[in-house]
């Protein structure tokens, strides 16, 4: 037999070392150990918290428009316009801007403004009276909320990396535009978890233009039934243990998240907690001018308030000019301090988030399911294995051999590959053990049928395999096709199906086809002509 | 002597085609029925949305006393539950389930019932697994498995009428429809959740079912090439019988794992191996039963039109 069957046997070989290494790796710390480094566990198996949530960009698109508002009446005020009105009048639209009663004498002036390179992200349409429509341009808006969405899983992971979390997921979701999916292993409580994540922490001091007011009637009549464009009304208590009131702020903030550079928790005096923080140079001359301008003794005194996640937590008057640093106090515990004080640091949100799921499971669950699987698994295959012995003889043991080197292979592409085990990835395994097993019961009974016709052994096995391998093939490459299928355009439980069935049937078709062949060809070569084989 | 359990079996399995027909009506139909007006598709909170608590207690509890601490706690929308499991491990263990949440209101279920059941089984209740899908992730779960699951069936189509003929794809397709809709309509018989994990089970035997028909294909094609003068309907029937003895081995034994993984799985598999116990039974049910027959009356068809007299045996694969 030219049939090189030396080659192909230490070939077979090499493949196995080859997989073995892949589960085990550089064996340490035991045999168990090694398998459990090399060979991940999904949640479903291992316990954890798997998280998926929603960014609302939307709102990282308001305030960058609301920011320009700020910008556009900035210019308008250089470029000595005056008169004019700059805002957004439809809270539908936040990427709408709307500027109307520039005088007729300002009118180019202030074209060539909107018109500049500084606001060259909007569309801006204007009408025979002179108003103006500033829409910030599709690609400017896909592009800002890239960006949110990437800064959001940033800020997440710094968050989840400081509370010490170990081999967390934190990517983009495929299911959903925006969405972000976090996985957290052996987290089992997720509740403090999802309120440091959540927490926007989207700090920010405005002025403060009127208020305090008992409720939003009161501050509606005291402003003559309509709060003005450039302002907003914001609950909160103005100081600790204070009431809850209605301030009136102006809407642009003085300065806000990412104008911080350090925050850290500490105490004031009276050893209440508070939160000391430093401004960036850039935020701190805008700060200085600001509260330069306001302080009790200039002719225009001013409060600001202290804005967090859209309550006010501390109004305080302007004693001074401040320059880059600062403290807040505002009624906080020394956990909520130090929190805060975290999340400053790692940033803010740029919008605020929502889950949309949230799944734990705890380890006893897991640890019970991965018990219980196995001993199934393991029964299943006994089962199989002894029929097969008794059903196919010696060739059985082609069978048996074929099955277990299967498995090798398909657990040593999950441990080359790092995927991750998954509960539906072990019914994966179990149509691969299926498939694998009907494979050699197609050739087994193939030769058997060949047998009976009147061939010899090595004719037998010869056409028994070319016969099976076409039927092999189809349904190998059909359920391939579907578990690719499946793998692109699922997630979660159904991708981890597909990782297993493809890996199975790829190791499928090289046990069932190339070893159990070199083996039947071994035995029949030590074989003499015309001896019975055993199937 | 070799053991051998079909030797040579002479079964005319076309000339049964109206008993598999009015068998496969009988349960399409009942699971159809109990789809459309009992029991529905029993979604479970993966895709329908909600909130749901799996508890382990330290002794088996009353059912009606975690109701009224539910009740007390003002959760009064719970459905609670016992965990099924045939081997009987999980008797302590409950599922407490809430109804849709909205996204807004996402954790607030979970909280109440955490808090009542601390208040009232302190250190006698362990919560072992909580899922809370809003509304919009359940949608996009949906939707998922649906694509996911109809790609596939579309890959498989066209691979089939690349190797085969359309009509071999068609019949296959048919097939594996014919035991998703069993299956299904099993877990709306007899009230079981589908969950995502139940939807892996769908596709594992998707694949089965489209193997085990794909292998009696492929003897019907080799069998065409062969001998031209035979009539298909005898072709069909031989196809049948020569791979009769693989299909009972392989479906048996593949049932076997099943079976023990139903059996010996544990509760979080039950649903799952509950499908493929159904699902491996019907698939190989419909191999011989559905797809078989449905090339065979497509050629009567033609040959009633006037149309070529032979099915079209396929591009021959090269051995």
């Amino acid at each position: 037999m030219g049939k090189n069957l030396a080659g192909k046997s230490a070939f077979i070989v090499a493949v196995l070392v080859i997989f073995c290494f892949g589960i085990v790796g550089i064996p340490h710390g035991g045999l168990s150990q090694s398998i459990k480094d090399r060979i991940h566990l999904g949640l479903d198996l291992k316990g954890g918290t798997h998280l998926v949530l929603e960014v609302h960009v939307a709102e990282a698109v308001a305030s960058t428009t609301d920011r320009d508002v700020a910008r556009i009446e900035d210019d308008f005020q250089k470029a000595g316009i005056a008169g004019a009105t700059v805002g957004k009048t439809d809270p539908a639209r936040p990427q709408t801007i709307v500027v109307s009663g520039i005088p007729a004498a300002k009118l180019s002036d202030a074209r060539s403004i909107l018109q500049g390179n500084d606001y060259s992200s909007y569309d801006v349409a204007t009408t025979a009276d002179g108003n103006s429509t500033l829409t910030m341009k599709l690609a400017a808006i896909r592009d800002l909320e890239t960006r949110t969405l990437d800064t959001s899983i940033e800020t997440i992971r710094e968050r989840i990396d400081k509370l010490g979390v170990t081999e967390p997921v934190i990517q983009k979701y495929g299911l959903g535009e925006n969405q972000i999916l976090v996985e957290l292993p052996g987290i089992d409580n997720s509740a403090e978890v999802e309120e440091v994540i959540q927490s926007t922490a989207k700090l920010s001091i405005h002025a403060v233009t009127g208020g305090p007011y008992d409720t939003d009637q009161a501050a509606l009549q005291a402003n003559g039934g309509t709060i003005p464009a450039d302002s907003m009304l914001v609950r909160g208590s103005g100081s600790a243990g204070a009431p809850e009131m209605v301030w009136l702020l102006k809407r642009v903030s003085e300065v806000e998240g990412t104008d911080f550079r350090d925050a850290q928790p500490s105490q004031d005096q009276n050893g209440r907690p508070n939160i000391r923080f430093t401004l960036t140079t850039e935020a701190g001359d805008r700060f200085y001018k600001y509260t330069e301008a306001h302080t009790a003794t200039s002719a225009t005194p001013g409060s600001m308030a202290i804005v967090l996640d859209n309550k006010v937590r501390e109004v305080a008057g302007i004693q001074s000019a401040i320059r880059d640093s600062g403290e807040i106090t505002g009624g906080f515990t020394q956990q909520q301090a130090n929190d805060l004080s975290l999340m400053l640091r790692t940033g803010a949100l740029p919008a605020s988030i929502s889950f949309l799921e949230t799944r734990t499971v705890g380890p006893t669950l897991g640890a019970t399911s991965i018990h219980q699987g196995i001993i199934a698994a393991i029964a299943g295959m006994l089962a199989v294995m002894i029929f097969m012995l008794i059903y196919y003889r010696g060739a059985g043991i082609n069978a048996d051999l074929a099955l277990m080197l299967n498995l090798i292979i398909l657990l040593g592409f999950m441990g080359y590959t790092g995927s991750t085990l998954t509960l539906p990835g072990i019914a994966g395994v179990i149509l691969t053990i299926g498939m694998g097993v009907d494979s050699n019961v197609l050739i087994f009974e193939r030769i058997r049928e060949e047998l009976r016709a009147g061939k010899t052994a090595a004719a037998a096995v010869q056409q028994g395999f070319a016969h099976a391998w076409v039927t092999i093939i189809d349904t190998h490459v059909t359920t391939i096709v579907s578990a690719m299928i499946l793998f692109l355009f699922g997630s979660g439980p159904v991708r981890g199906f597909a990782v297993t069935l493809a890996f199975g049937l790829f190791a499928n078709l090289f046990t069932a086809v190339l070893v159990s062949r070199v083996i039947f060809d071994t035995i029949l070569q030590k074989k003499e002509r015309g001896a019975a084989l055993s199937i | 002597m070799s053991l051998e359990l079909f030797r040579t079996t002479n079964i005319d399995w076309l000339g049964k085609k109206w008993y598999f027909l009015g068998f496969s009506l009988i349960f399409s139909v009942a699971g159809v029925l109990s789809i459309l007006f009992w029991h529905h598709v029993p979604l479970g909170v993966d895709f329908k949305g909600g909130t749901q608590i799996r508890v382990a207690f330290t002794q088996t509890p009353n059912e009606d006393q975690i109701r009224q601490a539910m009740d007390r706690a003002g959760v009064h929308n719970a459905l609670i539950q016992r965990v099924s499991d045939p081997s009987g491990h999980a008797a302590n263990k409950v599922i407490i389930a809430l109804p849709e949440s909205t996204d807004q209101t996402h954790d607030v279920g979970r909280q109440a019932v955490e808090n009542a059941l601390a208040a009232n089984y302190h250190g006698q209740a362990t919560i072992e697994q909580v899922e809370i899908v809003g509304p919009t992730a359940g949608k996009q779960l949906q939707r998922q498995a649906w694509l996911a699951t109809l790609y596939s069936l579309i890959g498989m189509l066209i691979y089939l009428w690349f190797r085969f003929e359309l009509i071999y794809g068609v019949a296959a397709v048919v097939a594996v429809f014919h035991d998703t809709l069993i299956t299904v309509g099993a877990f709306s018989l007899t009230n079981q959740e589908i969950t995502l994990t139940v939807i892996a089970a769908i596709l594992t035997l998707i694949g089965y079912s489209m193997n085990d028909t794909i292998v009696v294909f492929d003897r019907i094609r080799e069998n065409l090439a062969l001998s031209r003068r035979e009539s298909l309907h005898d072709v069909v029937n031989r196809s049948i019988n020569q791979t009769l003895s693989r299909t009972v081995i392989s479906s048996g034994l593949t049932f076997l794992t099943v079976m023990s993984l139903y059996l010996f799985g544990g509760e979080v598999l039950h649903g799952f191996s509950f499908a493929l116990v159904v699902g491996i039974l019907i698939g190989t049910y419909s191999s011989i039963a559905v797809a078989a027959p449905m090339l065979v009356a497509y050629q009567d068809w033609r040959v009633k039109r006037g149309k070529v007299a032979s099915l079209p045996a396929g591009k021959r694969a090269k051995a």
